[in-house]
This record gives C-alpha cells, structure tokens and sequence, in this order.
C-alpha cells in the first residue's frame, strides 16, 4: 500500500497501462517534418551551386535517419525509454523493407525503359552475323541465334537433369533408409551451393579431357554444366511433394497386390505430378538466367548454330554479356541490344514462373487435406 | 468369377514381375549413386586439370608471379572481403525484411510482400551485372568523392577516389541485394516457426513488441540465422558474373572500399580471362576454381550441418 502513496514520477512512467501515448498522426508529423528539412536543405544547395539536380535519394536517407532518431527520443521522453525502443525497431525494420524495394523497383523500370528500344521484331528474327554498329535499317542485328542456343541448352539440360532428379527423389522417399540416403540428401544440399563458374569448369575439364580437345567450346558441355546447377533443385522439389502423396494410397494399393514399382509409377507419381512440375519449371527459371558457366564451355559466336555438339553456340544471357563487354567504336546500338535481351530474359523467367504457378493451382492434387 | 482377380494376382507375383520391381528400384538407386559419383567427379576432373599449373614454372603463370600461391593470394583475399562486405549489409535488412514479413506486416499482404522478395531471386545475374554498372556505380561515385574528401583519413576511403565508382563496395552492394532474398526466405521460415505460445506469454508478461521479438523470436531463430548468412555468404564466394562486368580490379590485396584499385576474385577473374587463356594459363584458371569450390563447400557444408542439428532439436518439419 506503501508504494501507492510514495510514487515516484519514474515509477508512474513505466507504467505501460497509464503512461502516456504517442498519439498515432504525431508519428506522420515527425515523418514529414524530418524530410521536410532536408528537402529544404538540399534545395538551398542546389539553389547556390545551380546544378539543377535534385538530389531525392539524400534527402529520403538523411530524413529517415533524422526521423528514427527524432521518434526515439520523443517517444523516450513522452511514453518511456521500452516504448520508445519499440518505435524505434519498427521503424527500421519497415525500413529494410523499403531498402530492399529500392534496387528492385530501380532494376525493373532501367530494365524496361531501355530494353523497350531494341524490343522489336528485327531483335527476334535475325542474328548478329555480319553485323557492325547500329546496322543497316533493314539488318539491324537481333538476338535469334542466342534465343534458339537458349532454347537448345535449356531443353537438354532439362532431358538429362528431370530423370536423374525424379529417380534420386523416388529412391529417397520410397527406398531410401539409412546411411546412404542421409549421405544424398546432405550432398544433395551441399550441391546446390556449387558456385555455377564451377559447375562450367567441371563441364570444361570433363569435355576437355574425353574429347583430347584443350580449347572446347559447344552447347552440349554448358547444358551439362547447367544439369548439375539443376538436379538439386529438382530433386528437393520433387522429394517435397512425394512425401505429401499420403501413405493410405500406397498402401491401399499394395493391398490390392500391385507391386511396389506399378504403385510408384501408377499411384504416387499421378497424385504428385503437379507439384512435381511446378518445381521443374522453377528450376529452369533458375537456370535460364546462368551465365557464368556458359561463359567458359559455350563459346561466343554471332552466327546460328543449331548443332549444340559441334561448336560455339551462343544463349541469351551471354548475349547480353558480350554486347556489353565488346561493343564496337559506336556503343549506343550493343548497349540497346543487351538491355532488350536482359528484358526478354526477365520476361522468360517471369512467364516460367507464372506457367509454374498456373500448374500449382490448375492441376494440384486431387486429394481431400 | 473369382478366377481373374486370383489369375492377375497370380501374373503380378511372377518372376517378371519381380525383376522389373528389382530394375525399377535400381534405376533409382543408381539415380542417386550418380549424384555422389558427379560431385566427386568435380573434384577429380578440376585436380587433375589443375595439377599442371601447381607445378609449372611460376613464370609462365598470368603476371608472372613470384610462385602460384602468390597468383592466388589477391584472389581469395578478394574473394572473401567482397563476399564479408556483402554479408555484413544484407544479414541485418534480411533479418528486418524477414521480420516484418513473418511480425510487422499486415498477415493479408505478408505473402504478396514474400512474393515481391522473392523476385528479386527471379533476376538473372548478367541483369544484375548490367544495372550495376549502368545505373548503381555512376549514382554512388559521387559519394564515393565525398566520403574520400571527407572521411579520407579512415583507411577504408584512402583517396583517390575511384573515377567510375566501379569498385569492391558497389560489387559487394550488388551482392547483397542477390543474397538478400535468399537470406530472408530462410529467416522467415525460422522466425514464423517460433512457438507461439512464448511469444504470447512474452506479450502477456507486458513486453513491447520488440522486447517479444527479442527474448521470444530472436533466439529461437538464431542457428537458422547463423545458417540462412553462411548460405548467402557462399553464393556471394562464387558469384561471377556480377564481379566481371562492375569491379575494375587489379592485382592488389587493400581494404580501400572505394578506390580504383580493387583486389580480384577468383571467379569473376576466371570469367574475365577464361574465353582468352590458353596454355598453362587454363589449369590456373581451373586451380583457382577448385579453391573457390573448395571454399564453398566447406561454408556449405557447415551450414547444412546447422540447420539439420537444428531440426533434431525442434522437431519442425523441413
């Protein structure tokens, strides 16, 4: 009863329930007001040295980090040192949020902006032979020869990595017991770190040393590179959705005799086929955009070559590297190519992953949950 | 009307039968034998392509250096301190970003908000490269002066500044906004994962929602922090394509953030002189992969080994 009659200010402040509150448009207030100094700040400058540009990202960084301060000792001072830290952590972790949105949104609109201006039917229908600058009006050089590589690379990295995935999830979860599995689940998580340059130079060695060839550049080499970046995204993918075929249906159909490959092949792969596919297509999303190994095993060429066994053969993510990294004396046109293809191979993983999607939800299992 | 059911039967338990159930598991077991046989196949194929250069003559390496290990010591260095810098500024907005999705955010738009994240995964990193050095180095060189001019005395922005604002920090930025989503989609999951009922106990005792976060989440989620940083730590070792078009780099070991002497890293130097090498020249490109794959492996493998301790611990369903 004591403490009741000798309170203390401090103890009455620490009192959550009765302490004061912030009310919610003083937190708006100190927002606008913090950038709003800035903003007058930067003006003036910009005012005295005439530059005319505006320098927005300073004011929204040095007004932020003014306003995360400001909170915190006014929210210290009226509501107590706990809330005024809680304000504070919200803040900064809306914050990241926002960090984070900032490179993506600066990405997608350079990527738009500029690969809009190549974006035409000449980039989709001719190569780069014989192609010097901007071109002729007619020829003024494309990304044809890239794309069909792409297409070729891509699709036989998916023939070789789906079935060696699918069987290895197949042993996992209906075979797999003991050391061995552990062992392939743990590598199979440790390959999905291998850094893609690596997996390039494995390709190379490996085609370098059967071949007798030192300098070895085709299509098949980097599609065997981009399986071995694809297998474990495969593998998880397809181990996740075996396991949610309930165990009711295998057994119900041991029971009816069937075997258990007939059961796998006939019961659990139908049941899981959608998800299975989803996670295929999302592993080539992932691999579509692989450059570094491509770099090393593929090759540049300008010209078409259907032939991905014999010679360089070129794909669309180097395609954007090399008009970058070797314009000729006129750099406006190459720059202009590759951002249209950095935008046509953002486009091809956005429309991989909304294909992945539209599986997921169309086909997904027909089983009550 | 009993005999075609008891003859079917009959046909599945035949010999046949059996041999294609004997085949089918096979197939898949040798499915996963070849996975350990490809990853060993990895190391055999880049030692053997590497042994050349290890015992060549030092002269006849790129630069001609003293020996090969002094070729290598500027690209680990490189390798490394542009993969810790990386680290050091995406750990703490992941943790934020994977904190306000799974805590902070409204639960309707939660989801949307992973989904933008995770477009950030989607982006290919020639694209990454390609703004890097288009949009982000031109926008950060004139800090790059001001802190140089200003700051010069700290000798991570020992002047000159870097004429380009091509240098290790905007490479390690452009690595950090590559790890961030995969970072932030591992902490997530952790962080929603935290028992409920410590969280609410937390609340009930009268913590603010930071000091819940703090004594409730936090510490649950730390071994899968640790190991959500050690994953976007080794895809920041081996990212390539974005070192090879933004860093300017030169054969140098310096902690200079911005200045136009940046050390290399071993793979955005292999993707650099790999299409032009020739020689001994390859099997040193080659030695300095198998470094590079060696080092991630290991950051791989011990991370891998935290989160699977973790879920014997919790019991939570990976």
């Amino acid at each position: 009863m004591s403490t009741t009659v000798h309170r203390s200010p401090s103890q009455s402040q620490s009192n959550s329930l009765t302490a004061a509150r912030l009310p919610t448009w003083s937190i708006w207030v100190l927002l606008a007001s913090s950038l709003g100094v800035f903003a007058g700040i930067f003006a003036l400058i910009e005012l005295a040295q005439g530059s005319g540009e505006f320098n927005l990202v300073a004011v929204i960084v040095l007004g932020a980090l003014l306003f995360d301060a400001l909170l915190y000792l006014v929210s210290s001072l009226v509501e107590g040192r706990r809330r005024g830290l809680d304000r504070l952590m919200t803040s900064l972790i809306s914050t990241a949020f926002l960090v984070a949105l900032l490179p993506l949104v600066s990405l997608v609109i350079t990527v738009i902006v500029d690969g809009w201006k190549r974006f035409d039917l000449a980039f989709f229908t001719q190569s780069m032979r014989n192609i010097v600058g901007a071109g002729t009006e007619q020829f003024s050089g494309g990304a044809l020869h890239a794309i069909v590589g792409t297409l070729e690379i891509t699709g036989l990295a998916t023939v070789l990595s789906v079935p060696i995935g699918l069987l290895t999830a197949i042993y996992l979860v209906e075979y797999g017991r003991g050391s061995l599995a552990k062992a392939i689940t743990f590598l199979v998580d440790v390959m999905t770190g291998i850094p893609s340059i690596v997996a390039g130079l494995f390709a190379f060695s490996f085609l370098a040393l059967v071949t007798g060839d030192p300098g070895i550049r085709s299509g098949f080499g980097a599609a065997l590179a981009l399986t071995l970046l694809m297998i474990p995204t495969v593998v998880r993918s397809s181990e996740e959705m075996l396991r949610l075929v309930p165990n009711e249906l295998r057994e119900a159909s041991f029971a009816l005799g069937v075997p258990k490959w007939l059961t796998i092949l006939k019961v659990v792969l139908p049941t899981s086929i959608a998800g299975i596919a989803t996670g295929i297509t999302l592993a080539i999303a992932r691999i579509v955009g692989e450059t570094a190994p491509l770099l090393i095993i593929a090759g540049f060429t300008a010209s078409m070559n259907y032939n991905p066994f014999n010679g360089s053969m070129m794909a669309l993510p180097l395609f954007v590297y090399t008009q970058y990294a070797n314009p000729g004396t006129d750099v406006q046109p190459y720059l202009d190519r590759a951002w249209a293809a950095a935008l046509t191979l953002i486009l091809i993983v956005m429309l991989l992953n909304l294909i992945a999607r539209l599986i997921a939800r169309i086909f997904s299992p027909k089983v009550s949950r | 009307m009993s005999s075609a059911p008891a003859s079917s039967a009959r046909k599945w338990s035949q010999s046949g039968s059996r041999g294609k159930d004997r085949a089918f598991y096979l197939s898949a077991l040798l499915a996963g034998l070849l996975i350990l046989v490809s990853l060993g196949a990895i190391a055999v194929f880049l030692i053997i392509q590497s042994l050349p250069a290890l015992f060549a003559n030092p002269k006849e390496l790129p630069g001609s250096p003293s020996s090969f290990w002094a070729y290598v010591a500027p690209l680990a260095f490189g390798t490394v301190w542009a993969a810790v810098l990386a680290l050091i500024m995406a750990l703490p907005v992941s943790i934020g970003i994977a904190l306000f999705i799974s805590h902070y955010a409204p639960r309707r738009i939660a989801s949307v908000l992973g989904y933008i994240i995770d477009l950030l995964a989607a982006v290919p990193s020639v694209v990454f490269g390609l703004w890097g050095i288009k949009v982000l180095a031109p926008f950060v060189q004139p800090f790059y002066s001001w802190l140089t001019a200003n700051l010069g005395w700290i000798p991570l922005f020992a002047p000159p500044a870097s004429g380009t604002g091509r240098t290790i920090l905007t490479v390690a930025i452009v690595l950090a906004v590559m790890v961030v989503p995969i970072i932030t989609a591992i902490c997530r999951e952790v962080f929603v994962q935290a028992p409920r009922l410590h969280q609410e106990a937390a609340l009930a005792l009268g913590a603010t929602k930071w000091e819940m976060v703090r004594t409730a989440v936090l510490p649950y989620g730390t071994p899968g922090m640790i190991s959500a940083s050690m994953l976007g730590l080794g895809r920041a070792l081996g990212e390539t394509m974005v070192v090879a078009m933004v860093l300017s780099p030169a054969t140098v070991i310096n902690f200079v953030l911005t200045g136009s002497a940046n050390p290399p890293t071993i793979a955005g130097n292999i993707a650099l002189n790999f299409p032009e090498a020739h020689g001994v020249g390859v099997n040193a490109l080659i030695a300095t992969g198998l470094i590079l794959f060696v080092i991630t492996l290991a950051v791989n493998a011990v991370a891998r080994l935290i989160i699977n301790r973790r879920k014997e611990f919790s019991g939570a369903a990976g």
